[in-house]
């Protein structure tokens, strides 16, 4: 149904998308995989009309198109889910799918019949008890996800492309985005699905593309495939190594941080101890309080009941800038919204927490931050780049950078590597390992499993804003699960 | 699969802006009483009702321009140019009401097309492009008229002069124009994209909405409200002013008036209905303050912090949006040692 053959692409001078091809039939669920930069967003913009190919074809149903605009694509029958979603967040759901074209009576928005019609639309999808009237504001990001599928649906897409669409999700609500994608499938509508979650891509796709610098690796059948393949032909690096391993000698030593009792509006009843040189998970469902857990500790929400206690004395942390005093640091969940000073430069990001909290550090800090940038293998022109044109992988490291440059004693991740690339995470990774065998204390909150399991010492559950329980390193996804969701077996 | 519906809706701003209003009402009639006078009698509604009007009319067409994302700042130029040509046009005689109100709600246009083509095709934003065109106008209005112009016809004069009731025809214009706009806002596709540009005007375009024509209609509209609003002054004070806008300082005061109402000043999120009432509001303390003979600057001080601390209050409602889980069934918070 889709064919394209061989679509090249460059901007201002580089070449991120050499000879491309990609086949597309309708019903079927093709994966698109590859590092950050290996030209999947790239593909996806010129198919979603964004950007037109410098050269190379798109066929549809067997005529070449071209699209200079998204409606364009659109019409076509080409409808994308970017990550960041396309959505109002103070018009209703009814609105934002019929967006520009309102349907009319006459002259006037029919209003009414809007709102019906959108609620068939979501109910043709499987989904029943979501409010068309509803603000796309108080919507979870799943159901704002499901909102952009609609409007896909209400474009009669023939294709879909989704973009990272798990990236934001708890584990039940992928399994509601499986039952939606078989849901359209099985009216003919393809979906093309790019994610950086390899199993996902395995579980879902008849078959896979590779894409790795700008280039066509490899195109097979998803059934030929596994993880370790698949990486490797995306980085030429094997599985084995994908978790880096402790270092040599790194011990748990001393308690650096601990809490009795804590709580606030958002979190109850938690205790923990958190040692030098532990890297600890915290996994849980989305809306567990993982987030808010650390918020709490961090001061953004600041604890109204219990203690922390930091190297064994009971400390009060009522903002994030205590907080630091303290020497903590908080890697938060949206690098582009809380991490990142994007306008500013590179440099000017590096040293933002220690020029505000530690002014007298930063001279010493801007004599490290090459080093430090060097040593995360962040890929930029220079110190002065600004921010908002790096990658996704690269910002985070950025982001870490802002954060060692104030040499923390506790570090709190949230999410670190939320839809960046492989060999981003990777050096993400050694650098949690870097820590721990410097003495920092890690707390790290992630969504994906295998990352918690394989990197974390110990991994605390979270349920209902408290503590459900504590897992030793190397449980099963099946355990964690189970504690996460309350449940003894975890039906599949 | 379900989705279980979320509780927790909170107090929408329109909610508050009334609950202030009726505050304001009631304080008002209190504070009458006591000075030996009725807040509800027919002069002193009258009074409250042709205050609201002309702010009223501004307001309105500000709240579009908001909505949209951008800002007007030339209104009360627009206004007193508005005041002067249809003055100078009418000189006096009935027969030349319709071509001096015609002329005047032209050039109102041509200036509000100017503003919003500066807006969206030169990216210039609306506070910088209609200061620009804001002090064009003042220019041209001090250097070419001086003192009163023209004078407005005995039928003119009636619009400002007759009232249904107790409401003045000047007032019944005002609500027409208004009820007008929240129908385009509710029912038309221009409405829904004012609120879609002004809301994120990338997301409008990846829909397919063409984002220059919701933010010139709504600068379009806007100036032709301030000039009815300019053309109702004539009627109330007989001759044109080339100050009349100015003096009135209605471009802070209607953007205080929507933000007021509960319009994001950002855009896409607001409406109509609250920017009336925030009107309503200015007036009545105006009113309220007036019967009190209050000091002119201290009135001043009120509606400063009135503004303030409206805003305020929104702006913590954004804040606490995340409904707290464990914060009203805990026991008695305890301070962390």
């Amino acid at each position: 149904m889709l064919r394209v053959r061989d679509v090249t692409k460059s901007f201002v001078g580089n070449l991120v998308l050499r000879g491309a091809s990609l086949d597309v039939h309708p019903g079927e669920v093709v994966g698109l995989v590859g590092e950050n930069g290996a030209g999947k967003s790239t593909l996806m913009k010129i198919l979603a009309g964004v950007h037109e190919p410098d050269a190379g074809t798109i066929e549809i149903g067997g005529e070449p198109v071209s699209f200079g605009h998204p409606v364009q694509a659109q019409q076509a029958g080409i409808a994308t889910v970017f990550q960041e979603f396309n959505l109002l967040p103070e018009r209703t759901i009814a609105e934002n799918i019929y967006l520009g074209r309102e349907p009319r009576n006459g002259r006037l928005v029919d209003v009414a019949g809007m709102e019906r019609e959108a609620r068939s639309l979501l109910e043709g999808l499987g989904i029943t008890g979501l409010d068309p009237t509803r603000r796309v504001r108080t919507l979870s990001v799943a159901e704002q996800q499901i909102v952009e599928i609609a409007k896909a649906v209400s474009l009669d897409a023939r294709v879909i492309q989704m973009d990272e669409p798990t990236a934001a999700l708890a584990d039940h609500e992928v399994a509601l985005l499986y039952d939606i994608i078989g849901n359209l499938t099985s009216r003919g509508v393809a979906i093309i699905y790019v994610s950086h979650r390899l199993r996902e891509v395995l579980d879902l796709c008849r078959t896979v593309t590779v894409l790795k610098d700008g280039e066509q690796v490899d195109t097979r059948p998803a059934a030929e495939l596994d993880e370790g393949t698949l990486v490797r032909l995306m980085v030429g690096r094997p599985m084995s190594s994908f978790f880096p391993s402790a270092r040599p000698g790194t011990q748990p030593g001393d308690i650096r941080l601990e809490l009795r009792e804590a709580g606030n509006d958002h979190v109850d009843g938690v205790d923990l101890a958190l040692r030098a040189g532990e890297i600890v998970g915290v996994a849980g469902l989305q809306g567990s309080g993982r987030t808010e857990l650390l918020e709490a500790i961090f001061g953004m929400a600041p604890l109204t009941r219990g203690q922390l206690l930091i190297d064994g004395d009971p400390v009060t942390i009522r903002s994030p800038r205590q907080a630091i005093r303290s020497g903590l640091a908080l890697v938060t969940e949206d690098r582009k919204a809380t991490g990142l000073a994007l306008q500013q430069s590179i440099l000017d990001n590096a040293l933002g927490v220690v020029r505000s909290v530690f002014p007298g550090r930063t001279p010493a800090a801007q004599r490290d931050v090459p080093g430090l940038l060097g040593s995360l293998s962040v890929s930029a022109r220079s110190l002065s780049q600004e921010a908002q044109f790096l990658s996704g992988g690269n910002q985070q490291k950025v982001v870490l950078a802002r954060w060692l440059t104030t040499h923390p004693r506790i570090v709190l991740l949230d999410e670190p590597t939320r839809g960046i690339d492989v060999g981003a995470k990777h050096a993400i990774y050694e650098v949690m390992r870097e820590l721990a065998a410097e003495g920092v204390a890690v707390l790290m909150v992630s969504s994906e499993l295998p990352e918690v399991i394989g990197m974390s010492d110990r991994i605390l559950v979270m349920r209902d804003g408290r503590l459900a329980g504590e897992l030793p390193a190397g449980s099963t996804e099946e355990s964690v699960l189970a504690l996460a969701t309350g449940v003894d077996e975890v039906a599949s | 699969m379900s989705i279980a519906v979320r509780p927790g809706r909170t107090i929408s701003s329109t909610t508050i802006v009334f609950a202030v209003l009726v505050l304001a009402i009631v304080a008002g009639t209190i504070i009458t009483a006591v000075n030996g006078r009725n807040f509800f009698s027919v002069g002193n509604i009258d009074n409250v009702l042709t205050t609201m009007t002309i702010l009223g009319l501004i307001a309105v067409g500000q709240t579009l321009v908001i909505l949209v994302g951008s800002l007007d700042l030339s209104v009360p130029f627009v206004v007193s140019l508005a005041s002067v040509t249809a003055g100078g046009i009418m000189a006096g005689q009935t027969g030349r009401i319709l071509p001096a109100v015609l002329v005047t709600l032209l050039i109102a246009a041509v200036i509000g097309l100017a503003n919003g083509l500066i807006v969206s095709y030169l990216h210039v934003h609306g506070f910088i492009a209609t200061l620009g065109t804001g002090l064009i106008l003042a220019g041209y209005l001090a250097s070419n008229f001086e003192g009163n112009q023209g004078a407005a016809p005995r039928a003119f004069r009636l619009l400002d002069a007759t009232r249904i009731g107790p409401v003045p025809i000047a007032t019944l214009i005002m609500l027409g124009c208004a009820l007008l706009a929240i129908l385009m806002l509710r029912r038309t596709r221009l409405g829904h994209h004012i609120y879609a540009v002004g809301g994120h005007a990338e997301v409008a375009r990846m829909s397919g909405v063409r984002t220059a024509t919701p933010i010139i209609a709504a600068h379009v509209i806007c100036t032709v409200l301030s000039a009815v609003a300019g053309l109702l002054l004539l009627a109330r004070l007989g001759v044109g002013q080339p100050t009349v806008g100015s003096q009135g300082g209605y471009d802070l005061m209607s953007i205080a008036a929507v933000v007021l109402g509960g319009t994001l000043l950002s855009g896409g999120k607001g409406n109509i209905v609250g920017t009336l009432a925030g009107v309503a509001i200015f007036a009545v303390l105006d009113n309220v303050m007036g019967v009190m003979q209050l000091n002119p600057f201290l009135k001043d001080v009120v509606r400063g912090v009135v503004i303030v601390v409206a805003v305020a209050v929104y702006a913590r409602r954004e804040i606490d949006r995340r409904p707290a889980r464990f914060g009203s069934a805990s026991p008695i918070p305890q301070e962390v040692r």
